[in-house]
């Protein structure tokens, strides 16, 4: 597939959060205001990029040659929690400024489980590197765009008079399903038609 | 008992407490996906509380983090390559979310709030109640969605029974914008309102 398939794949057709559903506790729980959900956006795209690659890495150069791809899942949690940690520490080194914008996000990335889910899927894929590289950035950018509208939207609600059983989550999940009932309009053959 | 009992309503894992809710929405497309979801989160929560609970008191408090991890995927492994071999077809439905039990935040969780601080009895009976309680909020999104979006209950085919039970009516005109990924998140905005409703009405009245 080309890189431009890949991107809209990944940030339109197949949304991270919108439908596949994967890291949907920080599309809900950091969602309640837009400054939080755009700096958590940013800092899940950072790292999502970087943990696709260098989970390929691993998995190809280390997990294949020595034959114990089974265990993929526990390598790649310790690797993902290792270069959260990483991330964070050089971020706090090179760039004060970005560090105080997402420092805060950063540890909670590890538990988010779209940063596995791309790890597990471009290895399901057999993508290239390169290939990996933009599926995560991509599926990183769906995130981004899928967080930001929903916190824009629930500061509004917040000041709208809601029935007293959808006030909180519930509305914030209807409002989600709203989103993804717009987002069924990318589908697979609009892609076809998009690329030929 | 209570410490059973607790995650079945009280405290259940979904609705209550908003815990693993990506696999949750995502498989529970049919009944029967929902079933070995649920089952193979009670294994490895069962697995890891008992692991914890017994290694609490070896584990150096710094790294217990990164220990619990360890022994969750370990058991999510075991898992994933167990319905690999004997039922692909649930494993193939399942997909990539077999293996992302391991961050579901329910597991590391209970290690982390309960298991580390309490015996090996009371962990035990504390994973079959949330594992149990995940299972059930997992079957009703499940139900709703399939009924609605599809007018099918899928279970498991026995003997001359194919495993379809269909819903007469429903299954020429189903709704299938609930079996999408749209109506998961609706069917879930209703069902923790009705939920929490229930949370309330119970307060006023104990108040």
């Amino acid at each position: 597939m080309t890189y431009v398939g890949i991107i809209i794949t990944f940030v339109f057709v197949n949304n991270f959060i919108l439908t596949q559903f994967l890291g949907l506790c920080p599309f809900i729980g950091v969602s309640k205001n837009v400054e939080s959900a755009v700096g958590m956006g940013f800092a899940v795209t950072f790292v999502m990029s970087i943990a696709s690659l260098v989970t390929w890495i691993i998995y190809n150069f280390i997990l294949i040659p020595l034959n114990i791809t089974f265990l993929q899942t526990i390598t790649f949690i310790l690797v993902i929690a290792t270069l959260v940690q990483l991330v964070e520490m050089v971020i706090q080194k090179i760039s004060p400024p970005l560090y105080k914008a997402l420092g805060i996000y950063l540890p909670l990335i590890t538990t988010n489980c779209a940063v596995l889910g791309i790890a597990l899927i471009v290895i399901r894929n057999n993508y290239s590197a390169l290939e990996s590289f933009v599926a995560g950035f991509a599926a990183g950018l769906g995130f981004l765009l899928a967080i930001t509208p929903m916190s824009t939207i629930r500061e509004k609600l917040d000041t709208e008079k809601i029935p007293k059983a959808f006030r909180g989550v519930p509305i914030a999940f209807i409002t989600g399903g709203l989103m993804a009932l717009a987002f069924m309009a990318f589908d697979k053959a609009l892609l076809k038609n998009l690329l030929g | 008992m209570k410490d059973f009992m607790k995650g079945l309503f009280k405290e259940n894992p979904i609705f209550i407490v908003l815990l693993g809710l990506c696999p949750a929405l995502a498989v529970s497309t049919q009944v029967v996906n929902a079933l070995g979801m649920g089952a193979g989160v009670i294994f490895v929560l069962l697995g890891s509380n008992i692991f914890v609970s017994l290694l609490k008191n070896f584990i150096p408090e710094k790294v217990r983090i990164p220990a619990y991890i360890v022994i969750i995927a370990s058991f999510v492994t075991i898992v994933d390559l167990t319905m690999e071999a004997y039922v692909p077809s649930l494993s193939k439905s399942l997909g990539v979310f077999v293996q992302l039990i391991v961050v579901n935040c329910i597991i590391l969780g209970r290690a982390e709030a309960f298991a580390s601080k309490n015996t090996l009895g009371k962990s035990v009976l504390d994973a079959l109640g949330m594992g149990i309680g995940f299972t059930i909020g997992l079957l009703m999104i499940a139900f709703c969605r399939e009924v609605l979006g599809a007018g099918t209950i899928t279970l498991f085919a026995l003997g001359t029974f194919d495993g379809v039970i269909e819903i007469p009516g429903l299954v020429d005109a189903p709704a299938r914008v609930i079996g999408l990924s749209a109506g998961a998140l609706l069917v879930v905005g209703y069902l923790k309102s009705m939920f929490d409703t229930l949370q309330r009405r119970k307060k006023e009245k104990t108040a």
